[in-house]
């Protein structure tokens, strides 16, 4: 049997020569991406912002949202924000917390779904969430505090296995991965809560994962062609990588692809955001991560001190150390 | 390479069958899980927003903690200041102030505050780890005794309230019928209640908030209460309201401030139905309080006394002979699901502290099985393109890769069910990472060995490179993960933590899966077949 090969054998792309559009682009999405954010916001759930949102189902054909709007807003919890829900019949209301937080919980959801069941007998109430202000205050805190404190810890372990070049490179790229996808968030205005910062928190993980092989595959290369320069170096790296990056790239895809049309609507939020994770997961690793390795001037010398400027013997020990193949 | 010794061998089989093993009791139906001997009842739980059922947080009300802990002091102090042996023995003390944490009171004889203060010195505890009491005596312009509840004697009173606490509301939740409540502590003043399949959590809610202090107290006849509220409230009594529909339009009722009988003696209590076959609620007190109850009504005929719930009056009833006999029936304009939560409430203690419910969350179960079942259907599908792939890419090397991931799943199945852990939406996300990272190293070994094979490496060199130089990349990429698994896991809360949970589990299993077991199968292959050629 003949085996794919996703990426033919003696694939050699010049990738590090579009290096600076590629940086711009990364700039400048990035900053798109914050403006987006600081302009249009974020569609916090209550999760975050404390509130009831209950999750309505209609059986038959769904009444236009401005009606839905209207009856929500005769229950008297003021303003209500209407989102579909997926593909489906089904959309999701959202009140604000009533005055006097304390003890919200108790009655305001309840208040909710009566009103809705009455306005609307057919529907069908499929969830219902309050979170108090104190609450959703505390989540918002520990959801931030968690995600910054993973990627400075996990950039500290790449500045202690590899060198400070490379910390600094996955600090970059993960930021960037972090402030694009809360780009898309602001962009789409898809809800964010707690389990969108699960989907985050798999993005930064799985663009670890990419980084951290082609990081791997540049230290190896650097020990092992000593003279070669550091673009070619790197390029070299990249497409000795790459059939890799593809294909894990494409398994993702795919996986995801199937959860995105055939799963539940709960997490399609969450599916949608993974899937442009890795979309630019795959990007970055290529294009984004490596030429920031050129600017900090990483070469041999970053693992390996050249003899004449290091001490005598020491080039060896290290090499044993680091597990290099001579 | 190829020596993959022999107890190696065995103990990666014994480990990957207990996995399966493991795993089996979770898709199990419920009833064949049920007739498994206890051991082997291990399964995974769905999480709420999966299986359907209602999460509640509640929070003590700690203002209203410490108002209580200050007015229990205060009986404290008067019990206390009143002598053992006599009234010779009686300390006079006045002007009771009480606010913040502080209570404060005057010793008319000066010459007696030392003994004041020893006598209260006994009342008070130590409190923590530092060696401070619970509260603080201090003499102050040598005429007043102020008290001051500190910091540790404050956290010991919640530390306590909320197990009590806890303790009540699992008595509460069993009373329901419920199946497997989860009540867990969460924090220093807060309590987690999951139920599962309970659809309309308005129940459980009205039976938690509610605190249940019952007390019975005389009306004060001299008191007068006009249509608005009181008119004229005598010393030692106070205006305490009507319970929402009740008292037939009268605000309230002003009631002597001594609590006649309360709740803590009763030892049970029941829906039932009053002479006018309303729904009711018949009370039974243990002996100490049968004996206080006949005492009091028996002094107290053709008086009226009230039954106050929760600082609010039920009803307000004429004596009209001594209660015997430690019965008693509780009325009031009762529902029969009022009453028998009323009942509940009652039977299973009152609470110490008032709690309110600060996140509720309710998952249907129609919604909860529809999740399900829709995501069941959607990860087969996902799952089997992804095997195709690496067949289709791989060939032989896939189809190792793709039994080790199938043991994978069943090894993380298998170590959430023995922890007993649950998955929710967000472990799946881990779930999903996990397995990503598992084929990411499969692809990553592979490739090197392509990579090998094509720089004219032998086939046994080639793997064995394969093996050992994607190792490292491997490794790093999950150290990582852990580390940011550990913080997760550190400073998060609930759903984060459940993904740093299953990710962790993840990245052990398929590590272990992907490079190890890989490893076995292709070391045996090569070893029985010993190709000179291998198709990658």
């Amino acid at each position: 049997m003949r085996l794919l090969k996703l990426v033919p054998d003696d694939t050699n792309i010049d990738f590090l020569r579009w290096r600076k559009l590629a940086s711009f682009m990364s700039f400048f999405l990035v900053a798109v991406s914050i403006a987006l954010v600081a302009v249009k916001g974020l569609n916090l759930g209550v999760d975050f912002v404390g509130g009831q949102s209950v999750r309505v189902e209609f059986t038959q054909t769904m009444p236009p949202i401005d009606d839905i709007r209207e009856k929500v807003g005769e229950i008297g919890l003021g303003e209500a924000t209407i989102q579909q829900f997926g593909s489906d019949k089904a959309v999701s209301i959202r009140t604000a917390l009533p005055e006097g937080d304390k003890a919200v919980a108790e009655r305001a959801g309840q208040q909710l779904v009566a009103g809705i069941q009455k306005a609307f007998p057919t529907a069908k109430t499929g969830s219902v969430e309050t979170v108090s202000g104190k609450v959703s205050g505390e989540l918002l805190r520990t959801g931030a505090i968690s995600l910054a404190l993973a990627i400075l810890g996990i950039s500290i372990y790449i500045w202690i296995r590899f060198e400070w070049q490379f910390g600094v490179g996955a600090l970059g790229r993960l930021f960037h991965e972090v402030a694009l996808t809360f780009g898309l968030f602001a962009v789409t205005q898809m809800q964010f809560d707690l389990n969108s910062v699960a989907a985050l928190l798999t993005i930064v993980g799985y663009s670890l994962n990419d980084t951290i092989v082609v990081y791997d595959r540049i230290r190896e290369n650097l020990k092992k062609y000593r003279k070669m320069e550091i673009i070619p170096l790197l390029n070299l790296s990249i497409n000795e990588t790459l059939s890799r990056t593809v294909m894990t790239t494409v398994a993702m895809l795919l996986a995801l692809g199937v959860l995105l049309i055939f799963g539940p609507d709960v997490i399609f939020g969450f599916t949608a955001a993974m899937l442009f994770g890795v979309f630019i997961g795959g990007y970055s690793s290529v294009l984004m991560s490596t030429p920031v390795l050129v600017w900090l001037k990483v070469g041999p010398d970053s693992f390996v001190p050249r003899t004449s400027a290091g001490i005598m013997g020491g080039e060896r020990v290290e090499r044993k150390d680091d597990g290099a193949v001579v | 390479m190829l020596d993959f010794p022999r107890w190696k061998t065995i103990s990666i089989c014994i480990s990957l069958l207990l996995g399966i093993l493991f795993a089996i009791p979770t898709f199990l139906p419920q009833k064949t899980f049920d007739q498994l001997p206890g051991f082997a009842q291990m399964k995974v739980n769905l999480g709420l927003d999966l299986a359907g059922g209602s999460h509640l947080l509640l929070e003590a009300d700690i203002a209203d903690l410490n108002k209580t802990q200050l007015s229990n002091m205060e009986k404290t102090v008067r019990v206390s200041m009143r002598g053992e042996t006599g009234p010779d023995d009686d300390i006079a003390i006045g002007d009771f102030k009480a606010s913040g944490s502080t209570i404060s009171f005057l010793v008319r004889d000066q010459n007696q505050l030392d003994d004041a203060r020893d006598r209260l010195f006994r009342e008070t505890q130590g409190a923590g780890l530092t060696g401070q009491r619970d509260w603080q005596i201090d003499v102050v312009d040598n005429t007043r005794i102020v008290m001051t509840l500190t910091a540790a004697g404050r956290d010991q009173a919640i530390d306590r309230a909320m197990e009590t606490a806890r303790e009540i509301i699992d008595k509460r939740v069993n009373e329901l019928g419920t199946r497997e409540p989860t009540i867990i502590r969460e924090g220093s003043d807060r309590i987690v209640v999951q139920v599962p399949g309970l659809q309309d959590p308005k129940a459980l809610k009205d039976l938690l908030g509610r605190t249940a202090r019952l007390e019975f107290r005389m009306v004060d006849p001299n008191g007068t209460v006009g249509p608005e509220g009181p008119l004229n409230v005598p010393i030692g009594s106070e205006f305490v309201r009507y319970a929402p529909n009740e008292g037939g339009g009268a605000p309230g009722e002003i009631l002597s401030r001594q609590v006649m009988i309360s709740g803590d003696q009763l030892i049970d209590a029941r829906q039932d139905f009053n002479q006018q076959q309303l729904p009711a609620v018949s009370i039974r007190f243990d002996s100490a309080g049968s004996n206080t109850f006949a005492r009091v009504t028996g002094a107290n005929v053709n008086k009226r006394f009230a039954m106050v719930l929760d600082g609010q009056v039920l009803s307000a009833p004429t004596i009209n002979e001594a209660i015997l006999g430690g019965q008693a029936q509780i009325s009031g304009s009762f529902t029969v699901q009022t009453a028998n939560e009323l009942a509940i409430a009652l039977r299973s203690g009152s609470l110490p502290v008032k709690l309110d419910v600060v996140e509720e969350r309710t998952v249907t179960p129609e919604l909860g099985k529809d999740s399900i079942e829709k995501g069941a259907i959607a990860g087969i599908i996902a799952t089997l393109s992804v095997l195709m792939l690496m067949l289709v890419v791989y060939g032989r090397f896939g189809v190792y890769a793709n039994i080790a991931l199938a043991f994978n799943v069943a090894l993380i199945i298998a170590i959430m069910a023995f922890f007993n852990a649950t998955l929710t939406l967000p472990g799946i996300a881990g779930f999903v990472l996990t397995i990503g990272a598992a084929v990411d190293a499969n692809v990553l070994i592979n490739e090197r060995i392509r990579e090998e094979l094509k720089r004219g490496r032998r086939v046994f060199q080639a793997v064995e490179l394969g093996y050992s130089e994607a190792s490292r990349a491997i490794f790093d990429a999950n150290v990582t993960n852990v580390i940011a698994a550990a913080l997760m896991f550190w400073f998060g809360t609930g759903p984060i933590k459940g993904f740093a949970v299953v990710l962790t589990i993840g990245i052990v299993t398929s590590v272990f899966t992907a490079v190890t077991v890989t490893r076995m199968f292709v070391a045996h292959w090569l070893r029985s077949a010993r190709p000179t050629t291998i198709n990658i």
